[in-house]
Parts: structure tokens; sequence; C-alpha cells
């Protein structure tokens, strides 16, 4: 379906660079298995990104979009901060919102789709830092969730203003002293996904990125279930190297260090009833669609033979 | 209103001011405009021809609305498009002459930086113009807005003479614009530049 809408016109074909090509010819745009695994072998949706090098948030990213399920019909909002400076490099609609305000506009945003493609599935992901989120637009954040608007919220949590020198944040865990919080933080790291769950959010995932397969689970369950059920929530510990002082090559490692049981990013899920019944649903269309791929491939095996 | 500017290629200077805040306005259906004076669509069409012919490096910049087949409309477009380009090509002097087809396939900035010779971008027009030597061109297919802000950098920084073929209303920030751009006013365009071929004596 969506590969019918992205042509190039013929006449113009050898004129376009190579990156609007490779997105025609080698994106997973309609793909409905499209997933992480696609990531070395399809024309990815991020171009060049001017992130750090090593930085997390550029692994997360790509993650995200290489597992968002409907991405030709999915505009995400962006909010000012390091990820405003991947937007411009990625093929998927989206919007730069004022700092705070992301969820508010996706809120209008979804509401608008909703009205002007009423027989089309049009998805809306919020991503934004912790700043934005849980700080400067706590007020936008929480209203939606009250109000239950059909989209997912994504905090790249690196628990400070990482884009802007390393300012204290609520997300910031109690202690830690950054390059402008020389001080130290004086109160503990705001508990968002719980206050997530109280606020009406159906699914909560409290999570690192250092697993490529469960980010892209998550980021399924969370569209799908924001699509027919309600707000879902997903807070992904991105750690920034620069302001925690580690090198390109460790931010990893300190993924993996963050999320053992008794830390802070140990995977932690909530899922309501409502969504948990969805989920089962999915999951055994899937499990139905692999049975047909298997039949399909052993009949052809046959045939051959 | 009557106002005594031009739209004149520049370089004008830093910011060049809009220049339907100088008092240029828009032609209605059927005329055109040039240097912001109203004229009829034929006399236009002969002007843009005779631009192309004495330029060094004539060029065509498309934008989304062609380079992408959206419907059948654009298609077309992007047909005749590529008919004027290879007509420009004919029409001029491969020895002193380089005739251009840059896409403007997308309206974001690009970083780290873009490729001047494979594509141009609005944010900042002026590099590819620079780094081609283009001394002409024309947009069609660009948004509105993009175009404007494409046409008025280039009225800044540069002594690029532009032509804009417009789908909609025209544009006062084009040295020369057409307004209702279709596939058959961009075919009359390139039979204007057969007509004049030879006629126009080549740059120096």
């Amino acid at each position: 379906m969506s590969k019918e809408r992205i042509k190039i016109a013929e006449e113009l074909y050898d004129i376009m660079p190579a990156e609007y090509q490779d997105l025609v010819k080698r994106a997973t745009y309609g793909n409905e298995q499209r997933g992480w695994k696609d990531i070395g072998n399809a024309k990815e949706l991020i171009e060049e990104h001017s992130l750090c090098a090593g930085c997390p948030e550029s692994m997360a990213f790509r993650y995200i979009l290489a597992s968002l399920p409907n991405p030709e019909d999915t505009v995400m909002v962006g909010s000012t901060g390091c990820t405003s400076l991947v937007f411009p490099h990625v093929a998927v609609h989206n919007i730069h919102s004022l700092f705070g305000n992301q969820n508010a506009i996706a809120s209008g945003l979804k509401r608008a789709l909703s009205v002007r493609f009423p027989d089309r599935v049009k998805d809306v992901v919020v991503l934004a830092g912790d700043g934005a989120t849980v700080d400067i637009g706590l007020d936008m954040t929480l209203q939606a969730w009250f109000r239950q608007e059909k989209f997912t919220t994504i905090c790249f949590d690196n628990e400070l203003y990482a884009n802007t020198g390393g300012q204290e944040s609520g997300l910031m865990q109690k202690g830690f002293v950054a390059k402008m919080a020389p001080v130290g933080k004086s109160f503990e790291k705001v508990r968002l996904p719980e206050i997530a769950r109280e606020s009406g959010c159906h699914y909560v995932v409290n999570c690192t990125v250092s697993k490529p397969n469960l980010v892209e689970k998550v980021i399924k369950n969370a569209v799908h279930i924001a699509r027919e059920i309600g707000p879902t929530y997903l807070q992904m510990y991105t750690p920034c190297i620069l302001e925690i002082g580690k090198n390109s090559m460790e931010g990893l490692q300190e993924m993996r260090d963050s999320e053992k049981p008794s830390e802070r990013f140990a995977y932690k899920e909530f899922v309501s009833e409502p969504a948990k019944e969805l989920i089962a649903e999915l999951a055994a269309k899937e499990k139905e669609r692999k049975a047909e791929a298997k039949r399909q491939l052993a009949s052809q095996t046959v045939a051959v033979g | 209103m009557t106002t005594t500017y031009r739209v004149m290629p520049g370089p004008e200077h830093f910011l060049p001011p809009s220049a339907s805040s100088m008092g240029i306005r828009l032609p209605d259906p059927g005329q055109a405009h040039i240097h912001g004076s109203i004229v009829s669509e034929e006399e236009a069409m002969e002007q843009a021809a005779r631009e192309f012919l004495a330029a060094k490096v004539p060029t065509i910049f498309p934008g989304p609305l062609v380079l992408w087949a959206w419907n059948e409309k654009a298609a077309k477009k992007a047909k005749a498009v590529r008919h004027l380009y290879e007509t420009i090509k004919d029409s001029v002097d491969p020895k002193l002459q380089q005739a251009m087809l840059i896409p403007m396939p997308d309206y974001r900035p690009k970083y780290p930086k873009i490729n001047p010779e494979i594509e141009i971008n609005p944010n900042h027009p002026n590099l590819t113009i620079w780094h081609n030597k283009i001394d002409a061109c024309m947009f069609v297919g660009v948004h509105c807005h993009q175009a404007n802000l494409s046409l008025k950098i280039i009225r800044g920084g540069t002594s690029c003479y532009t032509v804009a073929m417009c789908a909609q209303a025209g544009h006062e920030d084009a040295m020369l614009s057409f307004r209702d751009a279709t596939a058959e006013k961009i075919g009359r365009l390139a039979d204007w530049v057969k007509k004049l071929k030879g006629t126009v004596p080549p740059p120096e």
C-alpha cells in the first residue's frame, strides 16, 4: 500500500540523490514484519545524524525507527534536546514542538488525524528527553494521560539536561553531581513510570536500550496499545556518555550495568487488563502468520522437489 | 500602489526585503511578471527562454511536487520538466554553456553538509548556485514558502537570474514568475527555447 504512494517520477529518477532512491527501493515501509533485524539489511529510516560517536540515544533512535509498525502513517512529535538534532534526518513525518508541550501537540494532532483520515490508521509517537517530559512538560504529559489520549510517549531518560551542559533534571538520581549541578541532586529520581500507571497509561515500561529485540517488542506493544486502547509510556535509559564521563565505547556497558535487578533501570512493565488481552490477540495473530508462512514454505519445497 | 522597486539579480544584500513589502504585486491569471512589472505570459516566456539561452549554466531546480509521482498531473509535469531541460541542453553551445537539472528533494537542512553537485536545499540554496556557477535558474514544483525562502537567499547573495514556474499565484521574489503552471505551460516554454535557439548571443 504505502510503497505505491512513494514513487519517484520516472523522468527525474536519475537525478534523485541516492538516499531517496534507496528509501524507495530498500526501505521497509509497508512491511508488517519490520523490526530491528532489518538494520544492516534494509535502508534505515534514519540518514546521517549529528549525535556524538557512541551515543546510546542514536542506538535507541535506530531501534525505534526500525520497530515502528506503521512508519509511513506515523507522525513523531519531538521536543528540544539532542533528539531534535536527529529528526531532520529521519524519513518519518515529524513535528518539533516547543520545549515541554509535545504531549499537548500530539493530543491535537492525533485527534485531527482521526478526523481527517477516519479510514486510515495513523499513529502518533512522542519522543522527548527527560527535561521535556518530566520537568518543563510534566503538565502536558500528565494531562494527555488523564484525558486518555491515544498515543505513545517515549522518554529518552539521560538523567540530566545533556544538550545544554549538564543541569539537574527531575529524573536525575539522588546525589548525582553534574557539571552544572555541583552540589548534587538533593531529592530522589521522580518515579514517572509509577505516576504514568496511576495516571491512566495502559502500558508502561522502564528499561534501557541495550537489547534491540526488547526495544522492538516494547515499541510495537506500546504503539498497538495506544492505537486501540489508550496512552502508553516508555522510559528508556539513554545515558549521555559525555555528561557522565564515559568514552564512546562505554555507553552499552553503562546501560547493562544500570539494568541489573537492583538498579534503577531494571526492566519494569505494567500492562492494564485490556492491554493484556490485546497483546495476547496480537501474539495469536503473529503465531498464525508464522504457521501460515511455514505451511507455504513447506508446500513450495514439495512443489520444487 | 506604485513602486520604483525592481526585482533584479543580486547580490542585493544579506537580508533583501521581500519584494511584496516593496510594493511588487502578483500577476493575474494569464499574466506573469518580469522584475516586478506585470506582462503577458507570452512576453515572459520569451524573456525566460532568452535568459536560459544567454546563461553559462542554465539550471532547473525541480522540487518535491514534481520529483515524486504523487498523481498523474505530477508525473506529467515531471515529464515536461525533463523535456524542457533536454531542450535547453540541445539549444545551448556545449563548449560555452552547461545546462543542469538539480533536484530539491528535501526542505530540511542537510547535515553535516549538503552535496551541492547533486542537490539544492532551500535553507542554503546559494551553496549550490555558487558551487556550480549557476547564472540562471528556474524553480518548479517547490512549495511556496520554501521557494520564497530560496529566491530571497539567492537574490541576497548571488547574481543568479531566478525564474519561478509556480503552480499557484506566482512569486514576487523571483525576477520572472509564471503562475498556474501546468505541464502544457512548461512545454510552451520549451517551445520558446527551441524557437529562439541560435538567435541569442552565447555568454562571453
